[in-house]
């Protein structure tokens, strides 16, 4: 199951994927050759964990955006309210050791370390799009694993109807919470059906390393077909509700940012168009991009919401 | 500074102050030819000409109080230069919206203008500019006479637009609108202790 890459963009805009895969291959190479100490220092930064990822069939063939631009342009209010912030105060952040606390309505909650989950033969490439509510849109490289894996193992019983994700709530820790922007902690949230399906990923790395602080440290969800917001960084609990979780923008602004929040592009924002996307990373004279339903991922996940109302569940 | 003559306010004083008011718009230019607008381009050009304009209304309201407080009349004839500045960097503002946000896209324009709340009230501000550009030159300050002062009374509704347009643009974390704001707020009280203190003074002149 290939998504299609949207037909406006040229094939010769596209790095081909061979060519950003043959790193793994020179990775291996150089192992085997036992030279990878002396040419580490000639890899770039991205190359280094994990040098055998599977690739995922998920997998989009669109232009990936630079390191750079995914590192240098983050929402992440815990670091701060401008795009720069994050990459400027998340330096002195320290994600180790990590705990993620699970409770609620499973069989086996408890408190585990994040390596409990960072099992090398779990973790996949994941080339998604990533298409924020503001408007514009990336394609980023993660690394991660399965979340309906991962949730599988904590055995949700039949009242667990929804899934609660929380961010760490540690000012000391990250600046951005001294100031009441948001209602701290964040907290996002899906419908069980959701989080078991196929597409939902825990990132835990970036471009072949671990995840940058800026970007989520040390995991974060991606739940590709929903605006980015949805996406929680930096997860400290998880818990199974029978009831619908109040997410932090829906509680911010209850009219502009709906619990499903998925990209939809005939339903707009109150205040603005979701019509078409920015795409990061292209040229500024060229005009947006037309935004596709689910982002482009209606294959895997339109079933989840058919006979329900977009307009009203948005 | 107050005794610097005509000539010198002209030849010397405007010039300097006009480049100083072109170099936001240089850096910007110098930036987007350069790729240092940043990772969102089109945002950052966006974002600093819509400042830029909000910057330059507020700083043309510092004009007559600073004239006042200093003494320095020359400043006065500055006035009309740093608003016809604010008018630039709204053109800007408006000119990215409509050429690099939505791409001519004429349709769209026509439903988003009325359709957003942001929108609208950015460009009404903007539409409201139009006229006191228009009427700014000294041939038209003459031709109104007394209408011209009504009619540039706007200068004193439009940030109050701007700003709320502002606000509206952003999904948290008011603080920057909420400095405009209060600077707009204390150009506005000075203007209106001065004319509580204008009229008690004729009353105390009358008695």
């Amino acid at each position: 199951m290939i998504i299609k890459q949207a037909s406006d963009i040229k094939p010769s805009e596209i790095t081909p994927k061979s060519i950003y895969l043959n790193r793994r291959k020179f990775m291996q190479q150089a192992a085997t050759a036992g030279l990878l100490l002396s040419v580490d220092a000639m890899l770039p930064a991205w190359a280094k964990k994990w040098p055998e990822l599977k690739n995922s069939p998920y997998d989009t063939t669109d232009k990936i955006n630079s390191f750079e631009d995914i590192t240098s342009y983050n929402n992440f209010y815990e670091f701060g309210t401008g795009k720069k912030d994050p990459h400027k105060n998340a330096t002195e952040f320290n994600p180790q050791p990590w705990t993620i606390t699970v409770e609620g309505e499973c069989a086996k909650p408890g408190t585990f370390d994040l390596e409990d989950f960072m099992k090398p033969d779990s973790l996949e490439e994941r080339i998604y799009r990533l298409r924020c509510v503001e408007g514009w849109s990336m394609v980023i490289p993660w690394v991660g694993f399965s979340l309906a894996d991962m949730l599988k193992k904590f055995e949700p019983n039949s009242r667990a109807k929804y899934v609660e994700f929380t961010t760490l709530f540690d000012k000391s820790r990250m600046p951005g919470q001294k100031r009441r922007v948001l209602n701290w902690p964040y907290v996002e949230g899906l419908r069980i059906d959701e989080a078991m399906n196929e597409l939902p990923i825990m990132a835990v790395g970036l471009y072949g390393d671990i995840l940058p602080n800026q970007n989520g440290a040390p995991i974060r969800l991606v739940v590709p077909w929903k605006y980015g917001f949805k996406s929680i960084k930096s997860i400290v609990k998880i818990r199974f509700t029978e009831t619908q979780p109040a997410t932090t923008w829906n509680q911010t602004a209850p009219k502009e940012y709906g619990f499903y929040s998925n990209v939809n592009p005939a339903v707009d924002h109150p205040r603005w168009s979701q019509k078409k996307e920015r795409v990061i990373g292209e040229p500024f004279w060229k005009p947006k991009r037309e935004t596709q339903i689910y982002n482009g991922y209606g294959e895997q996940v339109a079933h989840l919401y058919r006979g329900m109302d977009l307009r009203e569940n948005f | 500074m107050k005794n610097i003559s005509n000539k010198q306010v002209s030849f010397l004083i405007k010039p300097v102050v006009f480049i100083l008011c072109l170099l936001p718009f240089i850096l910007l230019f110098w930036q987007a030819l350069n790729d240092g607008l940043g990772t969102n381009p089109v945002e950052t050009l966006s974002h600093e000409t819509g400042q830029w304009a909000l910057r330059f209304l507020l700083i043309t309201l510092v004009i007559t109080p600073l004239r006042r407080i200093s003494k320095i009349n020359w400043l006065i004839k500055l006035r009309r230069m740093l608003g016809l500045f604010a008018f630039f960097y709204a053109s800007m503002h408006f000119i990215t919206y409509i050429w690099l946000d939505q791409f001519f896209d004429w349709r769209e324009i026509l439903i988003d203008i009325p359709k957003r709340p942001f929108i609208t009230i950015g460009f009404v501000s903007f539409v409201l500019l139009i006229p006191l550009a228009v009427t700014s030159t000294r041939a038209m300050q003459r031709r109104l006479k007394k209408k011209w002062k009504v009619l540039h009374r706007l200068v004193y509704i439009i940030p109050v637009l701007v700003i709320v347009h502002f606000i509206w643009s952003l999904k948290a974390d008011y603080t920057e609108p909420f400095i405009y704001a209060a600077i707009f707020f204390i150009l506005m009280l000075m203007r209106s202790i001065r004319t509580e203190k204008k009229a008690y003074e004729k009353k105390a002149l009358q008695v």
